[in-house]
């Protein structure tokens, strides 16, 4: 709660090297598991495919082998990560994580851990295929995936237990960039609530994931009277009557994501919680229009032009209070 | 191979081919072409002893793998395993029926079958997942996997032949049903996929083709496969009809998409 949350300016890591370093201490005891890479990298994954030469495979540039094989694998009592950049896990190899991962899975125990690396516009500078602004809403689709969206490298770090005591295929979207921690590292992560409200407040609430809770935050952080704040990272399985109980308070809800509005994300997850509990406050929805990205320019510089921005945000809260 | 092991296996083949011609008259969304091409290679691997299984415990670990990716095809190896008990006989007269486990294409949710299959080009991937995993553990058990020619087509499949190859996957055997005939045409009008020994021997896999309704040259091709140990994987190329043994149907470009009608069937099973 308040008082886990760090806003002083903190460590920037990456989720991903943070992640792969606890991977790397849990392998030397964990003997079935297993890295899968498609010829994707990370500074901390260097140590591991050294130490790990026999569990470590770089299927090379081949995303849908990389879940085939992954599943394979797992088939033999391995489990697995399978580790590309986030479009291309999810989209290129799209019908073999349904086949193999979400139908497969519901049949027999299949321990298969994507990790996407660049969610949102993460990789922003390199264009339109490398942003990854509808993994969310397709994966939410598929019956039998968890799909983990953190906010922070804490978060990153911790689901590693999760990954190894929890035996289903999972989806796992990391940003790109290194940021910031959000969550304390002493404190506890409760993946079956799947989200966390890291602020209270009056009438308003910004509801956020990924990349999205950081600039959520710093919003919040400049309103007064003060707004809430909840972080979901828990996108196929989150407790939705504790979350319509924390939300349900609020006049003004604002959805926070970096990919499509009204295409299958967050927000309509949101809305359809709502929706099954008749309630109706003001929903509106902060995420990239119905378009592709070609201009060409950095994180802040592509929300502002489309209209995503911490301003443009500020300013739809100040209507509301 | 004796003289008697040949004949119990043409017994055997003969046989399947009038289950599957039954359950074809009972459900006739089951593409019948595509099952009788490859109803030898199921004899022998069964029958023949080829494959290591265990009816009664059908996740038996040391098991051998079979992956058949080619899925309208594995209906036919239904007579198979329900002869070796894997479940009742009477289960055959369940395919297709409404509440049955027997579907048209054959998943894992029936005992003896290993993965999902109807989505051509990823039993082979998984096959190498699995031949992969085989060897860290130091089990001695094989993959087989099956495909059809046509099936080939998915680029799915290149990606993990290259791979298996690069990882010296010697307990992973590829059989192709070399039937010719996809769904709309003869694939020499589609894409032509010869010269399909020489495309496997490129990348680095040993490569053998037979004429994939002798039983006996099938036997041979896949016990030499299973004693070579020699770093690389195998594939079988078993040249077969599509439609085999019905006339009008085999060999017809269009084969795949066509049902045989009850009499049809009630002849030929007669013969």
């Amino acid at each position: 709660m308040m008082s886990e949350i760090l806003t002083s300016i903190s460590a920037r890591k990456t989720m991903r090297d943070v992640f792969i370093d606890q991977l790397y201490e849990r392998m030397h005891e964990e003997k079935k598991l297993f890295f899968l890479s498609a010829d994707f990298g990370s500074p901390a994954l260097d140590k591991l495919r050294k130490k790990f030469k026999d569990r470590f495979i770089n299927v090379g540039i081949a995303e849908q082998n990389l879940i085939n094989v992954a599943t394979g694998l797992a088939k033999e009592g391995f489990d697995v990560y399978a580790y590309a950049i986030a479009p291309f896990l999810t989209m290129r190899a799209y019908e073999q994580i349904r086949v193999n991962l979400a139908l497969f899975s519901q049949l027999e125990t299949v321990n298969v851990n994507l990790i996407g690396v660049g969610a949102g516009i993460s990789y922003d500078v390199a264009g339109p295929t490398h942003h990854c602004l509808e993994d969310i809403a397709i994966m939410r689709v598929l019956p039998n995936m968890i799909l983990f969206s953190p906010s922070d490298w804490v978060q990153a770090k911790k689901f590693v237990d999760y990954t190894i005591q929890v035996k289903k295929p999972k989806y796992i979207r990391f940003d790109g960039k290194p940021l910031p921690h959000i969550y304390d590292e002493a404190g506890p992560v409760d993946f079956s609530d799947g989200f966390s409200e890291l602020r209270e407040g009056k009438k308003i609430c910004l509801i956020s994931t990924g990349y999205m809770t950081h600039v959520a935050l710093k919003i919040a952080e400049q309103i007064e009277p003060a707004i809430g704040l909840i972080d979901v990272f828990m996108l196929n399985s989150i407790d939705e009557k504790k979350l319509f109980s924390a939300i349900k308070k609020y006049d003004v809800l604002i959805t926070m994501e970096e990919g499509f509005v009204n295409k299958g994300g967050m927000d309509s997850l949101v809305a359809y919680i709502l929706d099954d509990n008749c309630a109706s406050p003001v929903l509106r929805r902060i995420g990239f229009p119905e378009k592709y990205i070609f201009s060409v320019g950095n994180r802040d510089f592509l929300y502002q032009l489309n209209g995503i921005g911490e301003e443009a945000v500020m300013e739809l809260i100040q209507g509301y209070i | 191979m004796n003289e008697k092991l040949i004949q119990f296996l043409k017994n055997k083949v003969k046989w399947i081919r009038e289950e599957t011609l039954k359950i074809h008259k009972i459900a006739p969304d089951t593409r019948i072409a595509s099952c009788l091409s490859d109803i030898e290679i199921f004899a022998v691997l069964y029958y023949g002893k080829l494959l290591k299984f265990n009816p009664k415990n059908p996740k038996w670990d040391n098991r051998d793998r079979f992956i058949v990716s080619k899925g309208h095809g594995g209906v036919s190896l239904y007579p198979v395993l329900a002869d070796l008990g894997y479940f009742g006989k009477n289960e055959l007269n369940n395919v297709c029926r409404n509440g049955s486990r027997f579907g048209s294409i054959p998943d894992s949710m029936v005992e003896g079958f290993e993965t999902i299959n109807g989505s051509l080009g990823q039993g082979l991937g998984v096959g190498c997942g699995m031949a992969l995993g085989l060897k860290r553990k130091k089990s001695k058990s094989y993959v087989f996997v099956l495909v059809g020619d046509g099936e080939l087509y998915e680029g799915s499949n290149w990606e993990a032949i290259m791979f298996a190859a690069h990882h010296q996957l010697d307990n992973l055997i590829l059989i192709v049903d070399n039937n010719k005939i996809a769904m709309l045409d003869y694939c020499k009008n589609i894409i032509n996929l010869k010269p399909l020994e020489n495309k496997f021997k490129a990348f680095n896999w040993k490569a053998k083709v037979v004429n994939g309704h002798h039983v006996e040259k099938v036997y041979h091709a896949l016990n030499e496969f299973k004693k070579d140990k020699g770093g690389r994987p195998k594939v079988l190329i078993a040249d077969t009809k599509k439609g085999k043994g019905v006339p009008g149907l085999e060999n017809n470009s269009l084969c795949h998409v066509m049902s045989l009608k009850p009499e049809e069937v009630d002849r030929l099973v007669a013969k």
